[in-house]
């Protein structure tokens, strides 16, 4: 196992190194979004009776940065790894391919839950947020991560260019994450957007994690949990077989 | 006792271009190895499936008996290889590096091999110093240390000198001699063919993906080209029974070919039968650049 341990040991120690751009950033551009959108929204909307708009959003922007960070840790170590060279440090030792795939989703995982614990440890000094079910919301961060985590995986090994993971961002994540409850409830939307937002992960990763602040959620949070397995569960078999294959990591 | 290096009918394309066609190939423990070829010629391709970079479409490989492919962790931890490309880490210093590495093949507390490593490679002063802010020279030597982090019985050096000064090049040598005679077998491919000459004790020559000479270093310098005499006459004209010997006519030189010393004898004899002077003599051995060429021109006949 110590292959392991030092992998992912190396996975932290990247991020960890260049922390400012990799927690703290992502921190403040968090913090941004709260100011404007609280500042602008919290008199008009009240998504759930006895909870300010400005409590709502914590825990998705919250969330947000969770996933987005995930995202980003494994996909961008992988595809730098792969356009200097480096990979070849991690492809020629006797790594099996649950090693590797273990590593960088538990690192991942790691800088989600940094953000997150960030977003969360700043905001509380401020706002008067509530945390009724700490375990469900640790569930979720943490399922969430690995989710993007993994995610960020085949994201890394299918891009060739920093063009392509950056359109897997923009195109993909962006849109999910934004258009997945973040802002608001989906009970405030058209029957037909309330639908779709129903086929998006993103909405019940997010309206799960918030459950475990305000113990009110648009849906169960059994259901929630019940499709993030799920789509966790399909993403990492994904990730292990594309692992197995060498897919673009062995000629 | 297996051997280092098993290569059984390899084969491997890329779209219609066959990297390797048909490789058969066996180095024994011990050895000192050189793979030889002009550029695409299928080495590191040959060195990547043998790491498990790359997978061939055929065959099978094995390092010391274990199978690149089903027993591929046992088999990656007999490797140790220096791959050509100048890449490294940029997070991490020399000695993270090495570590990291070292960790990645399951070894804790590898500390006074890792110590000894970037001694004998010259890289103490350098040991906490970040990978960006080192000189090609010294980021090769660390590639060097990291092939060699886990102690491997088998390692390939990927065109390891290229690039790379004189004094760098001759203390790199001096090492992986020792590690030779200390057990360890040694693969190399090098554009400097003399340095294949004078460390290595066999050779396998690629071309197209195909092996077309595979022999010790000696037989192959004796077999091609042999040696020959470069004389200046008195006068300045070969007799016509030498004329068959002649491989070149120079400014009043002949070069001839010799089969082996005694021929140099029949040479002398034809001259003095025809009273010929020699004003100048001197003896040509033939090199690998010589059996080389010899052996890429014959292929392309």
């Amino acid at each position: 196992m110590t292959g392991f341990y030092t992998l992912l040991y190396k996975e932290l120690l990247r991020f960890w190194k260049v922390s400012f751009q990799t927690i703290v950033a992502p921190l403040i551009t968090v913090l941004l979004y709260l100011l404007v959108f609280s500042q602008v929204l919290e008199e008009h909307v009240q998504p759930y009776p006895g909870v300010s708009y400005t409590a709502f959003l914590i825990p998705g922007l919250a969330m947000m940065a969770v996933l987005q960070n995930a995202f980003a840790n494994s996909s961008s170590s992988l595809i730098q790894s792969k356009i200097t060279g480096n990979i070849v440090f991690v492809l020629l030792p006797p790594f099996a391919y649950w090693e590797m795939f273990l590593a960088y989703t538990l690192a991942a995982v790691a800088r989600g839950l940094a953000v997150g614990a960030g977003v969360y440890l700043f905001t509380i000094g401020f706002i008067d947020l509530p945390l009724k079910s700490p375990l469900w919301a640790l569930m979720f961060a943490v399922l969430g991560s690995a989710l993007l985590g993994a995610l960020g995986i085949v994201a890394g090994i299918w891009a060739e260019k920093f063009d392509q993971l950056a359109a897997f961002q923009n195109f993909l994540i962006m849109p999910l994450t934004f258009l997945s409850g973040v802002f608001y409830s989906i009970h405030s939307l058209p029957p037909f957007w309330q639908e779709l937002s129903r086929l998006n992960p993103f909405f019940f990763m997010i309206d799960g994690f918030r459950y475990g602040f305000f113990g009110v959620s648009d849906i169960s949070p059994y259901a929630s949990l019940a499709i993030v397995g799920g789509c966790f569960l399909g993403i990492s078999l994904l990730t292990l077989w594309l692992l197995k294959i060498g897919y673009k990591l062995r000629s | 006792m297996s051997s280092a290096i098993q290569v059984r009918q390899v084969h491997k394309h890329f779209g219609a271009v066959r990297a390797l066609d048909g490789v058969d190939l066996e180095v024994k423990q011990g050895e000192f190895f050189a793979l030889l070829g002009p550029n695409g010629a299928g080495k590191t391709t040959l060195i990547n499936t043998l790491a498990g970079l790359a997978r061939a479409d055929r065959g099978e490989l094995r390092v010391m008996g274990y199978d690149v492919v089903r027993d591929y962790r046992e088999a990656r931890r007999a490797l140790g290889v220096v791959p050509q490309e100048l890449v490294f880490d940029p997070f991490f210093t020399v000695r993270e590096t090495l570590e990291i590495q070292s960790g990645y093949f399951g070894l804790r507390a590898n500390d006074a091999w890792i110590d000894e490593v970037i001694a004998r490679l010259d890289l103490t002063d350098k040991a906490h110093v970040n990978m960006r802010a080192l000189s090609g020279g010294m980021k090769r030597r660390v590639l060097v240390a990291q092939a060699l982090v886990h102690k491997p019985p088998v390692i390939v050096l990927d065109e390891p000198t290229a690039g790379v000064d004189v004094e760098l090049r001759q203390g790199l040598w001096g090492f992986i001699r020792e590690l030779n005679r200390a057990g360890h077998t040694i693969v190399l491919t090098t554009h400097y063919l003399e340095e294949a000459e004078t460390l290595c004790s066999r050779i396998a020559m690629l071309k197209q993906g195909r092996i077309v000479a595979l022999d010790t270093t000696h037989n192959l310098l004796n077999r091609f080209s042999g040696r020959s005499v470069r004389l200046k006459l008195c006068p300045g004209h070969l007799p016509p029974a030498l004329k068959p010997l002649m491989q070149e006519q120079e400014s009043g030189c002949y070069t001839l070919a010799l089969s082996d010393y005694p021929a140099l004898e029949r040479v002398l004899a034809a001259l003095r039968a025809e009273g010929v002077q020699v004003q100048e003599l001197e003896i040509l051995q033939a090199d690998l650049e010589d059996v080389f060429i010899q052996i890429m021109r014959k292929r392309e006949a």
